[in-house]
């Protein structure tokens, strides 16, 4: 379990992945020695499983964003498998998720337009296999993006 | 908007991949010069394509084993401001991002709690008695992948 070091640590690690040593120690109120022995031990207890960087696709001009809820055929036993390796073959596609409620699946879509984001829609999610329901959600802005677990 | 050339699109895939990994092993893997490489990250974070760098932690492992996402629907549209409502879901610590959205729900929370029970007073205690929110619908997270994108 974490105690209340490692809790301090990682609040402030992870606001800032890159932050040197010295300063994550300081803000810590630790030793940098001593945090960075920790922060071994929780990559090691794969607390720590990484760090991801962000692409900003509308710097790359992909302005649209879009959320599908879709609900499977599930009288199809391998609705599941089916769809989600389907999804993952849409370049376009950059998150799957899979629930337990009234949505099965969901996929974010990005496009450059409304204009490519109707073929993209047409050609590649509408043909995917066992689609019951599809419910879009289009992104208008992000609010508040994960900065930080409650640690 | 920002034209990558191949080299660019290598860097943003092997970083999406592993962003802690050392610009000298990405310059390996490139054939390029290390300083070659820093300089192209440089350019990249510079020009806001990479827009920041997220540490990946295991929330099962960090005691939160429950990750909700919410539809909100905004009970007395006209009358209440969307400000007062996102000033406030802005600062609940267990809702990790918010999102404005156009169509069934006006928004889409995700919310980490320790476990269902957990979840159940976050829903009540805080999301329910926001400013204005309306009819919710919860879906629990089972699995979710994050894809390359069009890189």
């Amino acid at each position: 379990m974490l105690d209340d070091l490692d809790r301090r640590i990682l609040r402030h690690y992870q606001v800032d992945p890159a932050m040197a040593m010295t300063e994550l120690a300081d803000r810590a109120a630790t030793t940098p020695a001593v945090a960075s022995r920790r922060l071994a031990r929780l990559r090691d207890n794969g607390v720590i499983k990484g760090r991801e960087i962000i692409i900003d696709w509308q710097a790359l001009g992909y302005e649209v964003e879009v959320s599908l809820r879709i609900t499977l055929d599930k009288t199809q036993p391998r609705a599941f498998d089916e769809f989600i390796d389907a999804a993952r073959l849409v370049r376009e596609v950059i998150e799957i998720q899979t629930f337990l409620g009234r949505v099965d699946v969901r996929l974010s879509v990005i496009a450059r337009d409304m204009g490519h984001y109707q073929t993209i829609y047409r050609n590649q999610i509408l043909t995917l296999p066992h689609i019951a329901e599809i419910e879009a959600l289009m992104h208008v802005a992000r609010i508040k993006t994960a900065e930080g677990l409650p640690i | 908007m920002i034209e990558l050339d191949e080299i660019d699109r290598h860097i943003l895939r092997a970083l999406s991949m592993d962003a802690g990994q050392s610009a000298g092993a990405l310059a390996r893997d490139l054939g390029l010069s290390q300083p070659a490489t820093w300089r192209r990250i440089k350019r990249l974070t510079d020009l806001g394509v990479i827009k920041s760098e997220r540490l990946v932690l295991d929330l099962e492992k960090m005691g939160l084993g429950v990750t909700v996402f919410l539809g909100v629907k905004l009970a007395t549209k006209g009358r209440i401001s969307l400000e007062d409502f996102e000033r406030a879901v802005t600062a609940i610590p267990e809702v990790q991002t918010v999102e404005h959205v156009l169509g069934m729900y006006d928004y889409r929370l995700r919310v980490v709690a320790r476990d269902i029970s957990d979840f159940e007073r976050v829903l009540r205690r805080r999301i329910m008695t926001l400013p204005g929110a309306g009819d919710v619908e919860a879906n629990v997270l089972l699995s979710e992948e994050k894809r390359q994108g069009p890189i």
